[in-house]
């Protein structure tokens, strides 16, 4: 897999095949295929998608002045947004906020029917990204996210190259639990600290100022030379690991894998269609990412946690969050990544729907799981519909609820990823990829834009 | 940081008294010894666990490493005992101390440091599943509360027993009676996620492997605790529950039966068994789990995994522990002194054997990385700036400006991208697997090459210092860098390496020293517990 555009990412390219050798490959093959490898897919299906692009809106994004607007409710509920806006899609209106996304409606579809229930953002957070329900199952375990799922399923176990880890976060960790669960460390995102938006984005450990190449090579030289202890201990198993470890860290510092993270390469007007902001030059960065064979990235954007002057914020977030979105699905488009690329846009939950105006608030939304909305496009997804139906003021489910686990069960499929099949773990669990979804017209999962 | 300039000249004593006489080694055996980490060679038992890992080892004709040297020894002790480096002054004073019983009074001192509670409040945080947020929900005002009661009971070296009842029968506000939150730190609070709770924290075993009517019995016990909500945010009330009941049949793990009458509180008449010299989990489990601490595996491993057919390594070992345990009242820091002084405690990382279980039986002490807390303690000594964190919790108790130590962190929930990085446990199940110290590709990215460590490096006040100061002897600045960061002076050879290393640059010796210091703490015997 991976890598037609980059060839000089690949890992196996940057060590000539060398440095690999029967250490590395004794590695690559210490768990036994049967635990760690893919399941079989269902047969004659090649899996659209190839990658993933997460648009995480952290502490729970309005849907009522998104995707869901309701301009009949009244004031009440849709405060000073009253507006809509026509999309490219005849029947789908969007919020008055969305003008540039909405001629792109084309591209992916709205779901307004998500329902979990819960809100409480550790616990709304652990589901929408696992879709478990703590306290099911195997009651003492925390279940992966999704992108740890796919970076066991499209990870270094599975065929993946590439010298960029293969779940990677921008910019900062999602924080409310811990999102590889029981699949352990090597399944947790790389983070990549740093801000896109600056002159040069220093991703954490790839790139540091101030410190040239050959600086980097005289350090490595004298680390080896003042490596005593690691001499003194002969072989030994954890220190044979670091030393990889240490071997791989310096491909990427010294290769070229890293210039990925560098948004200079880009024209000038390509960032600036993203947007000059922390939120649009990471979907830029996403965009590279998968260019480059990650198979998934979060794109972490906070601040949706507006329970007061939800308005003031709304007024700021929304435009960026309507231009670097909608740079990001049409830049995909037209570089042809879009039917490989899956893209998925949700918070824990949505908000409110009825402003609350008294104080302390004045003019604020609150926490809501019982009915909110999720947007995906690409790598297989129809784009151009509306999924389920909420009530006319946003605050209950219609029609055909969707839950969490069934949206992330549809992205799984996209992959090639059987939710049913068991999931491979290291712990000797038995559990399966996801829970079961509910079977049947209008219910379970989304069926109706996969094809 | 810096040594004061006029200890100087008796560090440079010392070291010389060191480098003539490495730890005390005799002509004869020098020569297989392993300088700076070894001190001495063979293995003279000093106590009991002496005897009983030598005698095993012999059995099966391991090897047994050499003792290991004092440099290794007073670092090691520190990182074990408190989790900081030593003090670059401690270490040459201790090293250019003569007398035959130095390490034993290295044991004690570093015992009764402050550090101590801070450490293993850190660790039984962590068992005890100490977090405000997903999945264990304890929030802020439990965490600290908890936390701050189990600070004063480590501190205070409660004896183990009345540690472990005041936990299983407390009753109250999560507020004021902090040991509640025991009953509040699980996912599931029905009678068995209780006593899988108990089981594991207490017995080391794992209930869901349990047979369903053991599971049963012990889990009566925990049916009747009530949680309260009160009108404080997140106040809880833990008490047995109010509501009426008749005699409640219960059995106890080891199979007998009992009968709780309706007045009295089931958790009591399960805690009067289970904290008890004769029972046969209670202080086995403890005396496991310190010897898993401070030696890196337990003699049953996992440590919280006991049972019938996952017998100890070396049964004598155990049973030595927990007789000396039990002998001691539960006393946790007598237990820690007994280990420290042992000579298996104090043998070299570096194995005399080819064995592949040598290591499972204790011939030499286990290398194992410095734990997240830890090590990035030692990272932030450079510069005097502590780690930021990140919490989503919009909780006074959550702003951390002034927290300079990791390890006194409450909050699992609390976190920095470190700390996830490095394998800090992430406190859901309260299992001692949890913690993981593999080494993986992004940690390595991030100490060789990160903005974060290159900028501790380059602000480092204590390493400018040190470069005003002797930059016209690098020989004395490198000897300096080496006693801070590794705990010992450089051996001829790496000295010479250090040497030309900074001279190359004589117009900016800054910027060399820094690239020493950053090898060092690259180096494997700056990052792992050896």
């Amino acid at each position: 897999m991976t890598n037609r555009n980059h060839p000089y990412l690949t890992r196996r390219a940057a060590l000539g095949g060398i440095a690999l050798g029967a250490a590395g490959l004794a590695l690559l093959g210490r768990h036994p295929r049967s635990v760690w490898a893919a399941p079989k897919r269902k047969r004659g299906k090649e899996p659209k998608a190839k990658a993933v692009i997460e648009l995480w809106m952290a502490g729970g994004p309005t849907h009522i002045d998104t995707w869901d607007p309701k301009p009949g409710a009244g004031r009440d509920y849709t405060g000073p947004l009253t507006g809509t806006v026509e999309t490219n899609v005849s029947g789908i209106r969007l919020g008055e906020s969305l003008p540039m996304l909405a001629k792109h409606a084309d591209k992916y579809s709205v779901i307004r029917s998500m329902t979990h229930g819960i809100n409480g953002h550790e616990t709304a957070a652990y589901i929408t990204q696992t879709g478990r329900r703590p306290g099911t199952g195997e009651q003492r375990l925390v279940y992966p996210s999704l992108g740890a799922i796919v970076s066991a399923f499209k990870g270094y176990r599975n065929g993946y190259e590439g010298m960029i880890p293969p779940y990677v976060v921008l910019t900062r960790p999602q924080g409310r639990f811990a999102v590889e669960g029981f699949l352990g460390l090597t399944h947790k995102p790389f983070v990549t600290g740093g801000d896109p938006r600056r002159d040069r984005f220093e991703v954490e450990g790839i790139v540091l100022q101030g410190v040239s190449d050959e600086r980097q090579r005289s350090r490595r030289e004298l680390l080896k030379k003042l490596d005593s202890l690691g001499r003194a201990m002969g072989a030994h198993p954890a220190l044979e690991k670091m030393d990889r470890c240490e071997q791989k860290a310096y491909d990427l510092i010294l290769g070229d894998a890293g210039r990925v993270f560098n948004l200079k390469q880009e024209k000038a007007a390509v960032r600036d269609r993203y947007g000059r902001t922390t939120f649009g030059q990471s979907c830029l960065a996403a965009r590279r990412l998968v260019e480059a064979g990650v198979p998934y990235v979060t794109v972490n954007s906070g601040g949706w946690d507006t329970h007061k002057r939800h308005f003031e914020s709304m007024r700021q977030k929304l435009p960026d969050l309507d231009r670097g979105m909608s740079a990001l699905l049409e830049d995909l488009q037209q570089r042809g990544l879009l039917e490989s690329t899956v893209v998925w846009w949700s918070g824990e939950f949505g908000r409110g729907p009825r402003v609350q105006w008294e104080e302390p608030w004045n003019g604020g939304r609150s926490h809501y799981g019982r009915c909110f909305s999720a947007v995906v496009a690409g790598g297989g997804f129809e784009g151009g519909h509306v999924i389920g139906k909420s009530d006319a003021r946003a605050e209950t489910v219609a029609e055909r609820p969707v839950e969490p686990h069934d949206l992330i069960s549809s992205i799984l499929l996209q992959l090639g990823i059987d939710p049913d099949a068991r999931m491979p773990n290291d712990r000797n669990l038995d559990v399966t990829v996801q829970p079961k979804s509910k079977k049947g017209r209008d219910v379970g999962r989304l069926t109706e834009i996969m094809g | 940081m810096a040594a004061p300039r006029r200890t100087l000249g008796v560090l440079l004593l010392f070291a010389a008294l060191a480098a003539l006489a490495p730890g005390g080694a005799s002509a004869e055996d020098a020569a297989a010894l392993i300088p700076p980490y070894e001190g001495r060679a063979g293995f003279e038992p000093v106590n009991a666990i002496d005897v009983a890992v030598l005698a095993e080892l012999r059995r099966r004709g391991i090897q047994p490493s050499h003792r290991c040297s004092d440099e290794v020894f007073i670092r090691r002790v520190h990182i074990d005992v408190i989790g900081t480096l030593p003090d670059p002054r401690r270490v040459a004073a201790f090293l250019g101390d003569e007398s035959e019983d130095k390490r034993a009074r290295l044991v004690d001192e570093v015992l009764a440091r402050e550090e101590y509670a801070d450490l293993w409040t850190l660790k039984w945080c962590d068992l005890l599943r100490v977090k405000a947020e997903f999945p264990i929900n304890l929030w802020p005002n439990g965490v600290q509360a908890y936390r701050r009661w189990i600070f004063e009971q480590i501190k205070a070296n409660l004896p183990y027993d009345e540690f472990v009842r005041t936990l299983l029968t407390s009753s109250g506000s999560n507020f004021r009676v902090a040991p509640v939150n025991f009953y509040r730190a699980t996912q599931d609070r029905s009678g068995e996620g209780l006593a899988a709770a108990v089981a594991l924290t207490f017995m080391g075993t794992r209930f869901e492997r349990w047979p369903k009517p053991k599971q049963q019995g012990m889990a009566a016990f925990f049916s009747h605790v009530a949680f309260k909500k009160t009108a404080e945010w997140k106040e809880e009330i833990v008490i047995p529950d109010p509501a009426p009941r008749g005699p409640l049949a219960a059995s106890f793990p080891d199979g007998t039966k009992t009968v709780v009458a309706p007045d009295e509180d089931p958790r009591r008449a399960f805690a009067s068994w289970l904290v008890n010299e004769k029972n046969p989990w209670f202080a086995r489990n403890l005396a496991n789990r310190a010897w898993s601490w401070l030696m890196g595996r337990g003699v049953v491993h996992e440590p919280d995994d006991l049972r019938e057919d996952n017998p100890p390594v070396n049964a004598a070992l155990l049973a030595a522990l927990e007789r000396a345990f039990i002998a001691s009242d539960f006393d946790v820091k007598a237990l820690f002194r007994l280990i420290l002084n042992s000579r298996t405690y104090q043998g070299s990382p570096i194995a005399q054997s080819k064995d592949p279980q040598a290591e499972a039986l204790f011939a030499h002490y286990a290398l194992r990385r410095l734990d997240a807390e830890v090590l990035i303690d030692a990272l932030c000594r450079l510069d005097g700036r502590g780690e930021n964190y990140l919490s989503q919790v919009p909780e006074p108790f959550t702003i951390l400006r002034g927290l300079t130590r990791t390890v006194r962190l409450a909050d699992g929930s609390i976190t920095s991208p470190f700390l996830e990085m490095f394998g800090r446990p992430s406190r859901d199940t309260g299992m001692e697997s949890e913690r993981n110290n593999e080494p993986t590709d992004a940690q390595r990215l991030y100490l060789l090459n990160s903005t974060d460590v290159h900028r501790r490096l380059v602000g480092s006040r204590w390493l400018r210092r040190l470069v005003q100061r002797y930059r016209q002897k690098p020989t004395t600045l490198a000897r300096y860098i080496y006693l801070t960061l590794l705990s010992r002076q450089p051996m001829p050879l790496e000295l010479g390496i250090a040497v030309q290393h900074i001279r190359a640059k004589p117009r900016n010796p800054h910027e060399p020293a820094v690239d020493v210091a950053w090898a060092l703490i690259n180096t494997k015997e700056f990052l792992y517990r050896h």
